[in-house]
């Protein structure tokens, strides 16, 4: 009743870091229940994984055989029965797009709370202390709960996982249900190739939505033609289909590091921070001081891009 | 076919705004749709337009204010609304990802769609769970963060693609009945006409209790408490630059040519 059960996250044959910050995440919790870490790692290569996962910390890691990739039907009935078993206070999953595809139905299925995207755990023995975000980062919140839940963290929140471990590695027979299988996985497909790559540039001139219109972008074509500089972008810019897929900046489109990202008109989401933060210099353009796009800012220019950037175009085409 | 969609008002807060207890301060709030769910009530109407579906209805979780959204919903071209709301509701802090399933399973069970489209998330709390948990709730099939959906429903099946993270999407057949998260960009939403604005007005908006979906107050009760809100400590360590925006553009350019990066 006071262990802790971490899912691993793995795709194509490779686990995804966030299996390892949920060991983390995962060992700080049992030590405050003072209970024990289990992770589970279902489908692929279990053995190989359950060889890397073993890190320090992780007290038994169960594997379970089925399938290559990840299907939520086999994930939901693996974990249900693992629970059953171990009885665990939390099932820790990852925040990602699959831990939100199974992590919602094991917690109905259970009839547990489910608490997601959280970036910070606390447990006092007996209350849980969840710190998650609200309103896109304008706000962080707190909530609490007794008793067991089902918990998804937020990826890059805890460090990784490391050291070598001595778990003890058992391999989970779990009984699937074919029939119970409601979907099927028929292959991967990269979207976002073509003409430009946005993870080679040294300066990238990135715009969001505080473009406004598709007519403003040639503002920051002209700024991205005057600098040198290319053109990429957050999120909606895409969705509204003003530049192509290869032009998205993070989670779901490409990570970049380029030597200096100027990004202009743009708040700062978690999703659109994993794919830029690693940039070397961040330079902010924005209304708002209190962007969450600050936090991660060298240089900010609090004002309004329409004023600034025909500025900037001045000082490199004058 | 018949599609249900799950429409959500989510509050919006300007740049600056004040925290009093565990809630934002109602003057620095607004409201609009869900980004999320315009993409869903998008994809339910295209499916209309394209013969597959001969029915869409929206369903809310929403005082009386919220109808100017739901209207917009019915003036994109849903055919009718449904919205639940409650004495009961109305002090609930923070409507947890099992309460907001009781209610939409209930109202699903007695609509009986073929396809419910919902928003990836809700732009507010963004719990991102509610979707997924009313499938396994209703024993329906699901797919979460759907990008694209293919309107043939071909030995009737839902082939979708699924937006993995790093530009990677997951090709998929889900048996119907079934329940997709939709994520933006699947489609361009439409903007209203003002024919369908005004047509909207005459739909019909048929607004339920708990007690008419044959929900028990004690179902919704939530385990999870909001003790909390506060603004993150901001862990800035930028430097500001100030002035006028031709002061402010140099010390950028200044930046860029030191960096080597713009000449
Ligand atoms: C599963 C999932 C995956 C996602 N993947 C990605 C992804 O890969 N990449 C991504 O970017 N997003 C992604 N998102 C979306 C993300 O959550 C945000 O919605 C998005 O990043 C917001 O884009 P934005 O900053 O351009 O817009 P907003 O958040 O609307 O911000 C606009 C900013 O512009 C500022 N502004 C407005 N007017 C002006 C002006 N005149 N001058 C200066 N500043 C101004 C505002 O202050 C505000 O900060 C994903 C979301 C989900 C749920």
């Amino acid at each position: 009743m006071t262990d802790v059960l971490a899912v691993a996250d793995h795709r194509r044959g490779e686990l995804r870091d966030v299996s390892y910050e949920s060991i983390t995440a995962g060992r700080q919790l049992a030590d405050e229940t003072g209970g024990d870490l289990h992770i589970a790692v279902i489908s692929g290569t279990v053995d190989d994984f359950a060889a890397k996962l073993n890190r320090d910390g992780v007290d038994t890691i169960h594997t379970v055989s089925h399938g290559e990739e990840f299907n939520h039907d086999v994930y939901s009935q693996a974990i249900t029965q693992l629970y059953d078993e171990l009885a665990p206070q939390y099932v820790l999953t990852p925040n990602s797009v699959n831990g939100l595809d199974y992590a919602p139905a094991i917690a109905n299925e259970l009839d547990l709370p489910v608490v997601t995207d959280t970036v910070d755990l606390d447990n006092d023995g007996e209350t849980l202390v969840a710190t998650r975000e609200m309103y896109g980062g304008k706000v962080e919140t707190t909530t609490e709960l007794e008793g067991d839940a089902v918990i998804t963290i937020r990826g890059a929140e805890w460090p990784a996982a490391e050291g070598t471990g001595d778990a003890t590695i058992e391999a989970f027979d779990a009984d699937i249900d074919e029939d119970a299988i409601g979907s099927t996985v028929n292959g991967f497909e990269e979207v976002g190739g073509g003409d430009v790559d946005i993870s080679e540039a040294d300066l990238l001139v990135s715009v969001g939505r505080g473009i406004e219109e598709e007519e403003n972008l040639d503002l920051i074509r002209d700024l991205a033609d005057a600098l040198g500089a290319t053109l990429s972008s957050s999120r909606p810019i895409v969705d509204n289909g003003w530049l192509p897929k290869n032009r998205q900046v993070g989670q779901s489109g490409k990570v970049v590091t380029p030597d200096v990202y100027i990004a202009i008109g743009i708040s700062g989401a978690v999703q659109h921070v994993a794919g830029m933060k690693g940039s070397d210099t961040i330079v902010a353009i924005n209304t708002d001081p209190n962007a969450p796009i600050m936090d991660i800012a060298d240089y900010a220019i609090v004002d309004d891009l329409f004023d600034v950037v025909p500025e900037l175009i001045d000082e490199f085409d004058g | 076919m018949k599609i249900l969609v799950t429409v959500k008002e989510v509050a919006t807060v300007e740049d600056e705004f004040e925290i009093e207890g565990t809630e934002i301060a109602e003057q620095y709030l607004g409201a609009d749709l869900n980004e999320w769910d315009d993409y869903a009530i998008e994809e339910a109407v295209q499916l209309q337009e394209d013969g597959i579906a001969d029915e869409v209805v929206t369903v809310t979780i929403g005082p009386e204010d919220c109808e100017q959204t739901v209207r917009q919903a019915l003036a994109k071209g849903a055919d009718r609304a449904v919205r639940v709301w409650d004495d009961a509701l109305e002090d609930v802090d923070l409507l947890d990802v099992n309460a907001k399933t009781e209610i939409l399973s209930a109202v699903v069970e007695a609509e009986d769609p073929d396809l419910v489209l919902s928003g990836v998330q809700a732009g507010d709390d963004s719990f991102g769970a509610t979707g997924v948990s009313v499938a396994e709730n209703l024993g329906f099939q699901w797919g979460a963060v759907v990008n694209h959906l293919e309107h043939d429903f071909e030995d009737g099946l839902a082939s979708v693609r699924r937006e993995l993270e790093g530009g990677v999407e997951e090709l998929t057949d889900i048996e119907l009945p079934a329940v997709l998260t939709i994520q933006t960009g699947i489609n361009e939403p439409r903007y209203a006409s003002l024919r369908g604005i005004r047509q909207a007005q005459q739909k019909p908006l048929d607004v339920q209790t708990l007690a008419d979906i044959g929900v028990d107050e004690s179902d919704i009760e939530t385990e999870l408490e909001l003790t909390d809100m506060y603004e993150p400590e901001s862990e800035s360590d930028a430097t500001f630059w100030e002035g006028s925006p031709d002061e402010t553009a140099s010390e950028l350019g200044d930046l860029l040519r030191d960096k080597g990066v713009a000449q």
